[in-house]
């Protein structure tokens, strides 16, 4: 193991599986509170990712961080609209939202595809100012953790508030929240605002952490995130709200070691989409599958003892 | 506190589907009257509660709580002033929520609350919820923090009916909420939803396919067939009527036998 991980690439998953965690956050709302798909993610991730990195460049690296949460606002609206008031089904609204993103994201980056910010101050060198004398150089871990544990306690708080419960709610029973006076089109739209927010977030300190921004940087991010949920959700257990979000985040962490050794182990980075998209389909399918299993089991029991008899 | 004018809906118009489920009905209720509803299958019954709830708008017609028009406030708006109840007990509560989760969510209807989006469940509510919920006698009171999917149907349908009175409705509405429970417990809920009603002076309409209840509960019976409003009955004209004469009644009112296969089988029908 120790072979496997040198403490720089400890570090390193480490840092990029709190950043990522913030997606995993805003999936854990939109897909495992609300039952909604959302695949404008990618997009939303990237757009994020544009606006921080066009604010940082303009000298701003907190206010980008801003910047980027009320432009995934503005995405998960419009995502929202489209599902809620237009009758649009809430897996193409996202499609429409994502593919409509990949202009605006270049628009943003100034039609070039992509952004290198090494000129630019970004939070971490403010971080390294006032932290690295005594943390080293787990500075940039310390504000990545910084930041997504604070979304996560934020979330944290707003889900147990009204307009919280209502939320999850509308994803539990929308009957029901429609008895007690909510519209539930309200409610999703404020949820993938939330969830929209927390993925712009994640692309604006990535954007700023590896001082460049891509177009392409959200390819496959649901399903990435998607992954880190289920993993998490399979070591601690779909209990209570704060442990779920916990789950959420240490499930990215894990991710990124997999990642990690898989690249230790000279697999092409190429190759990662596949394994995500294969441990998705596997942890999705697994209770469906262990089902069919348990009942041929019981048949071939059943033929057995129907043969013994003859 | 509740005024029906002229109230028509049909559905699929224009296809081989096409069904009149409500044909004119008006309907006044005063305050704190409760009346209970009886019918033949596809009467109606349902479709009136859709249309005074708001799950569609009517073809025609008025409905009017309380003085207001309401007749195209979205159903989220009326359900402010108006509590239902299903048969189904799993359509009034969130299953993954805990029932004091639930409960803060029925506390929403205050007006007051809709400016308080933001704020949390306090102490004081929770002291609150906690005494509503011991007077179910139900055990509910010590297991505040466990998810509602956990209870019973029962106990489901008794916090749905706490929920909906929570905040005191100006209309509640019962549709065959104990239709799905074992008896006992359809006895409980329905001995919980009078004494509620009672004292809150709630008005109240509630379908039923017990006769015996129809009768014995509230203060006025209504028998629907085809979409209309066929028999009105209270005061001294219900008090001592028997399911027997209330089927007779039926009969020249409707020029047709009650046709209720679930009234037949709870043993209402003509055969006792």
């Amino acid at each position: 193991m120790s072979s496997l991980f040198t403490l720089a690439i400890l570090q390193s998953a480490l840092e990029l599986g709190f950043i990522y965690a913030l997606v995993a956050l805003a999936l854990f709302l939109s897909y495992s509170v609300l039952g909604i798909a959302d695949l404008s993610t990618d997009g939303c991730f990237v757009l994020g990712c544009a606006v921080g990195a066009g604010a940082a460049l303009a000298g701003h690296p907190v206010l980008a961080l801003f910047a980027a949460m009320a432009a995934g606002v503005c995405s998960g609206f419009i995502t929202a609209f489209l599902q809620t008031k237009l009758g649009v089904e809430s897996i193409l609204a996202g499609i429409i939202v994502n593919t409509g993103l990949y202009t605006v994201n270049l628009a943003v980056m100034g039609f070039s595809s992509n952004l290198n910010l090494f000129k630019a101050p970004t939070i971490f060198a403010g971080a390294q100012q006032l932290l690295g004398g005594v943390l080293g150089s787990w500075y940039k871990l310390a504000l990545a953790m910084l930041i997504t544990l604070a979304a996560a306690g934020l979330l944290r708080v707003f889900l147990s508030t009204r307009l919280g419960l209502s939320i999850r709610a509308t994803g539990d029973n929308a009957d029901m929240v429609r008895a007690s006076s909510i519209n539930p089109a309200f409610t999703i739209t404020v949820g993938l605002c939330v969830s929209g927010s927390l993925t712009a977030l994640s692309g604006a300190v990535l954007a700023q952490y590896q001082k460049a921004c891509d177009i392409n940087l959200g390819t496959g991010m649901v399903t990435i995130a998607l992954a880190s949920l289920i993993i998490g959700e399979s070591l601690l257990g779909k209990q209570k709200l704060g442990r779920r979000l916990l789950a959420a985040v240490l499930g990215s962490v894990i991710y990124r070691f997999v990642v990690a050794a898989a690249l230790r182990l000279n697999l092409p980075a190429e190759c990662l989409k596949l394994v995500s998209a294969l441990i998705v389909a596997a942890a999705i399918a697994a209770p469906r599958a262990k089902q069919l299993a348990a009942m041929r089991r019981r048949r071939s029991l059943a033929q057995s003892g129907k043969g013994g008899e003859g | 506190m509740l005024r029906l004018e002229h109230l028509s809906m049909t559905f699929a118009p224009g296809t081989p589907n096409q069904k009149k489920a409500l044909d004119g009905v008006s309907l006044h209720l005063a305050p704190g009257d409760f009346a209970t509803i009886v019918g033949s299958n596809g009467a109606g019954k349902s479709t009136l509660f859709g249309a005074i709830a708001g799950s569609f708008i009517p073809d025609e017609g008025r409905v009017v709580l309380d003085g207001r028009d309401v007749t195209f406030l979205p159903e989220y708006k009326r359900s402010r002033q108006i509590g239902r109840l299903f048969q189904d007990p799993m359509r009034g509560t969130a299953p993954h929520m805990t029932i004091e989760e639930n409960m803060a969510l029925a506390f929403l209807r205050t007006a007051k609350a809709q400016n308080a989006f933001f704020s949390r469940i306090t102490a004081a509510e929770r002291k609150a919820f906690q005494e509503q919920l011991a007077r179910l006698e139900m055990g509910l009171e010590d297991r505040m923090a466990q998810p509602v999917g956990l209870l019973s149907g029962g106990q489901r349908q008794a916090l749905t009916l706490l929920m909906a009175t929570l905040v005191t409705p100006k209309l509640l509405l019962l549709d065959e909420h104990t239709a799905a429970l074992d008896p006992a417990t359809a006895q409980k809920v329905l001995e919980l939803t009078r004494r509620i009603v009672a004292e809150r002076r709630i008005t109240c309409l509630m379908i039923t396919h017990n006769l015996h209840s129809a009768l014995e509960l509230g203060s006025r019976t209504l028998m629907m067939d085809g979409g209309r409003i066929v028999l009105d009955l209270a005061g001294e004209e219900r008090q001592g009527l028997t399911v027997q004469a209330l089927l007779k009644r039926f009969y020249t009112g409707a020029g047709r036998a009650l046709d209720n296969d679930r009234i037949l089988l709870s043993g209402g029908g003509p055969a006792d």
